[in-house]
């Protein structure tokens, strides 16, 4: 696991109008990821709804759908694991969630992304991170190298 | 996230912040300087760095408002300790994430095979 973005890649059997269709279809969408959405996803607009998550049901969730190109994207900004109370999300730069489906010989292979968790206030973003030129996330590695050894 | 949390106090870490406060080749330097667990003064630190003191201590400030570094006075002057528990938080926050996609992508899967 890379230190500021995960990836999932997971071999569905079921053909790729199927898992779109159960990736963008909001009812569809809350059946599996557990959570109550009150509005369709349109590209630019929220979708929230209460959560159905075992022990999370007293929050809200709310995503900003980005991108629906048929079939293939399915992309959106959020809060991940927001889950402490005293903490107010909305000032953080959110991460980004993309779908990429692809057509296999068994069915569909979904690629899951989410990036972003290392964004910094918009106003210095781009300095820190043009100075850092990948340096950054080695040392992060370094980082959690020594928190091991002496926790 | 929700509406209802919105209006609570900001406070606390966050990884975002987390984040934030790491995502600086100069911190970085003093958080690996650091992290030998000797507490250092700011002009130990100014030595091995090409950047006044003043600009150092700033870097710590920020740091220090993380939570990632602590100071304590030692006689008159500041002395900076690492506290690992942020970054390690950070780490755990990310593998919270990710067993979270697990189990999604888990239920995905029952949900259209079936």
């Amino acid at each position: 696991m890379d230190s500021n973005s995960l990836e999932k890649r997971i071999e569905l059997k079921a053909p790729v109008s199927r898992v779109w269709q159960a990736l963008t279809d909001y009812r569809e969408f809350g059946e599996w990821f557990l959570v109550k959405l009150e509005n369709p996803f349109v590209p630019g607009r929220p979708s929230r709804g209460q959560l159905l998550y075992p022990g999370y049901e007293h929050l809200v969730m709310e995503i900003v759908v980005q991108k629906i190109e048929p079939e293939r994207l399915f992309s959106y900004t959020w809060h991940p694991y927001a889950i402490d109370p005293k903490v107010d999300y909305s000032q953080e730069s959110p991460t980004l969630v993309e779908f990429i489906l692809e057509k296999t010989a068994t069915g569909t292979l979904l690629v899951v992304r989410e990036t972003g968790f290392d964004k910094l206030p918009a106003s210095r973003r781009d300095e820190a991170f043009r100075k850092n030129s990948g340096g950054w996330e080695q040392q992060l590695v370094n980082i959690e190298r020594y928190v091991q050894k002496t926790s | 996230m929700s509406r209802r949390l919105r209006n609570r106090s900001v406070g606390g870490r966050t990884p975002a912040r987390i984040f934030a406060a790491l995502g600086d080749k100069t911190r970085l330097g003093l958080v690996a300087e650091l992290s030998t667990g000797q507490p250092r003064s700011i002009s130990q630190l100014t030595r091995g760095s090409r950047l006044s003191r003043q600009a150092i201590t700033k870097h710590l400030r920020v740091l220090e408002k993380a939570e990632i570094v602590h100071s304590a006075r030692a006689g008159r002057e500041s002395r900076f300790e690492l506290d690992p528990r942020p970054i390690d938080e950070l780490k755990q926050y990310l593998e919270v994430v990710s067993k979270q996609w697990d189990q999604a992508l888990a239920r995905l899967k029952r949900f259209v095979e079936e």
